[in-house]
């Protein structure tokens, strides 16, 4: 068992452009998010890729989304457009895993990209995850692999589970579980994405809202 | 200097043949005859004549098609080869070249030397050529396209020299040509005879123009054309070098020495090859394409290195040849603290790394295009050779993950309670829509052989909220994306 080394709400908080406000509403119950930036994450489940779409617009600059190519989902920038502009994407289409960690490797070495997401299509094994995590730290750039159910590797710094949550009035309700962090804890929380002001609320988890004592799940 | 058959003297060049031979070029739908042989024209064959009549004359006639565009390579190769007689040299139409050997004549014996040489060198070359010599360019021209062979007129012969000229010798249009023959005026010494005013009356003045750029009494410049700039650099090694730290700093000489050149024209190096020559005269070849125009060598020569970690030095290496295969204009720039920032050249310097292992056109940008069609309304491009566009729009929302139709277990024109995709059973818990897609039916697309579609976005109990389609003209359901 690993004992967080660094209390929730101790040094290191960042502060984003937003402000308090931003921090307030945010934040201030996820620890871990905004990705820590020289790290490799990694985030699973169905909406893994909303996770990679909301952390690229916590971010500026370019954003390289490197893929397989034949593989059947593409990201589609018309649905990228609620969470940030489609222009800062670049797609990097690899004919395989080795590529694609190559090009993740170099480019998070470079630095010149401060988000690169790498959607993986078989296990890291500990050397690669290794690698890509030292790359991570020279180019101070912060990498975010989308791994399939199990997938995991050991070097990543925080692991994400993100599901779609029905509800009935609100579609852009998620559930995120941080299922490993090495350096703070674990948690669960429900947040929803608000296209309007492109900013991440959490709420609370369905049924336990005040007035909504005894709903149905 | 003039090469009456130079198309096919090139061909013949390259396939030797004795008997009659002509080059086909297609004109106005028709194949004519564009370029022949001395044993063809002696057979009664033309210039213009179509294909089909000259076999009907001459069934043995062996022709190829022409390819006027490998001639007009050909003939700057001629214009270079010709600075070797003096350095003014010009093209004159497609099949001339025009010298301006004033001063230069000396060094080879007088003119007559110069020009025996020139006949001796391009018959040896396989070129029948037509030389004229004159004190201007209009007489020059006259003596090589009407006169015999190697024609030399003495200085200041003037009249004398071209006199005997049909008045075609004075690049006249081929009207005013015939309306002189009609007036009786069949020489040029009969043109120069006759009262000027009515001539520019009734021909305009680009006929006496002529005249007197043939005679002299109006000036006519050489142009010659400069070379384009050459981007290639090479180094000879006195002994051969094996190791990769040799090659590099090899390469690392030929490229400072090529962005001096690219640097005078104002130009950046886009694709550039090394070519490393191995004793055994093996030659080895790395390619390197860059993401932008570029001229720094600190900035290139790490570019290389991945391409020279895979070569294969073998006995040695003693030749590196880098040539900068295309190029662009770059034009020099005020250097400013505020006029851009460093991260566009990082990026470029990093797609170009990361285009040495995938391609560099599998880096891609996407950019709006305007179609209804969900999988049509962006498309991919190359990111080295495109600028982001900000130019986008999405009237109703949009999946953020889209694939090719899958189909799902369902039934009916409104989204079913509980369908089933990807072995998952799922129950409907909001369904919005629908939104009727047509088939753009300008485009053939087997996708969407199918008819219109009725997109639903359909919020699932379990979780997934799905992008389904119906298409009632062949009633079925489809999921083709995933929302957030």
């Amino acid at each position: 068992m690993t004992l967080p080394r660094r209390s929730i709400s101790g040094d290191g908080i960042y502060l984003g452009p937003g402000g308090l406000y931003d921090f307030f509403m945010t934040q201030r119950q996820i620890p871990s998010f905004p990705l820590r930036s020289g790290r490799v994450h990694e985030a699973t489940g169905p909406a893994a890729p909303a996770f990679a779409a909301i952390c690229a617009a916590q971010g500026q600059g370019p954003v390289l989304w490197i893929r397989e190519s034949w593989r059947p989902e593409m990201p589609n920038p018309l649905g990228l457009l609620a969470f940030f502009d489609p222009a800062r994407l670049l797609l990097a289409q690899a004919k395989d895993q080795t590529d694609m960690l190559a090009v993740a490797e170099e480019s998070l070495r470079d630095g010149a990209v401060p988000l690169v997401i790498v959607a993986i299509s078989r296990p890291l094994d500990l050397r690669e995850g290794r690698r890509l995590q030292l790359a991570a730290k020279a180019g101070r750039a912060t990498g975010l692999c989308l791994i399939g159910e199990g997938m995991g590797s050991n070097a990543a710094e925080t692991r994400w589970s993100c599901s779609p949550v029905a509800e009935e009035t609100d579609s852009t309700r998620m559930r995120w579980e941080i299922i490993k962090n090495k350096t703070g804890t674990i948690g669960s929380w429900d947040v929803r994405w608000d296209h309007a002001s492109r900013r991440v609320h959490v709420v609370s988890p369905v049924g336990k809202r005040p007035g909504a004592e005894g709903a149905p799940d | 200097m003039w090469f009456p058959r130079l198309a096919s003297d090139r061909a013949l060049r390259a396939r030797p043949t004795d008997g009659a031979f002509a080059l086909t070029l297609k004109q106005d739908n028709t194949e004519r005859l564009y370029c022949l042989n001395p044993a063809a024209q002696a057979l009664g064959l033309g210039r213009g004549m179509p294909l089909a009549d000259a076999r009907a004359f001459c069934p043995q006639l062996r022709t190829l098609p022409a390819n006027p565009r490998q001639d007009a390579r050909f003939m700057q190769a001629l214009r270079r080869w010709s600075t070797r007689y003096c350095p003014w040299v010009g093209t004159d139409g497609v099949d001339g070249l025009v010298l301006d050997v004033t001063g230069s004549a000396h060094l080879w014996g007088g003119e007559a030397g110069m020009l025996a040489d020139m006949a001796a060198r391009l018959e040896r070359a396989g070129l029948s050529v037509r030389l004229g010599l004159a004190d201007t360019r209009g007489a020059a021209w006259a003596l090589a396209h009407y006169g015999e062979g190697v024609s030399v007129a003495p200085p200041g012969a003037g009249l004398g020299a071209i006199g005997m000229l049909p008045v075609a010798a004075l690049r006249l249009e081929p009207e005013a040509v015939t309306g002189l023959q009609r007036l009786g005026l069949r020489s040029v010494a009969d043109l120069a005879g006759t009262a000027r005013a009515p001539l520019a009356r009734r021909f305009g003045p680009d006929v006496l123009a002529r005249l007197d750029q043939a005679l002299g009494a109006r000036a006519e410049a050489v142009t010659p054309q400069a070379d384009p700039p050459h981007y290639g650099v090479r180094l000879t090694l006195p002994e051969p070098i094996g190791r990769q730290q040799d090659v590099m700093a090899g390469t690392e000489r030929l490229l400072a020495a090529l962005c001096d050149k690219l640097h005078a024209q104002e130009a950046g190096a886009r694709v550039l090859c090394l070519t490393l020559r191995r004793v055994d005269q093996a030659s080895q070849q790395v390619e390197l394409r860059l993401a932008g125009p570029m001229r720094d060598p600190a900035r290139i020569l790490p570019l290389f290195q991945r391409g020279v970690d895979g070569i294969d030095a073998g006995y040695g290496i003693d030749q590196l040849r880098l040539e900068a295969v295309q190029v662009e204009p770059l034009p020099v720039q005020q250097l400013s603290s505020s006029a851009r920032p460093r991260g566009g050249d990082r990026l470029e310097d990093l797609l170009t790394r990361i285009g040495t292992r995938i391609g560099l056109e599998n880096i891609q940008r996407v950019l709006p295009a305007d179609s209804h069609i969900p999988e049509r309304a962006f498309v991919l491009a190359a990111a080295a050779w495109s600028e982001p566009d900000s130019g986008w729009s999405a009237p109703r929302p949009r999946p953020l993950i889209l694939f090719p139709p899958e189909p799902v277990q369902a039934q009916g024109g409104t989204p079913p309670k509980r369908f089933r995709w990807r072995r998952m059973g799922l129950s409907t818990l909001r369904a919005i829509g629908p939104e009727r897609i047509a088939p753009e039916w300008w485009m053939q697309d087997d996708a969407w052989r199918s008819g219109v579609r009725d997109y639903w976005r359909v919020d699932t109990q379990e979780g997934r909220r799905l992008w389904l389609f119906h298409t009632p003209q062949s009633p079925g359901w489809w999921a083709q994306g995933e929302f957030a």
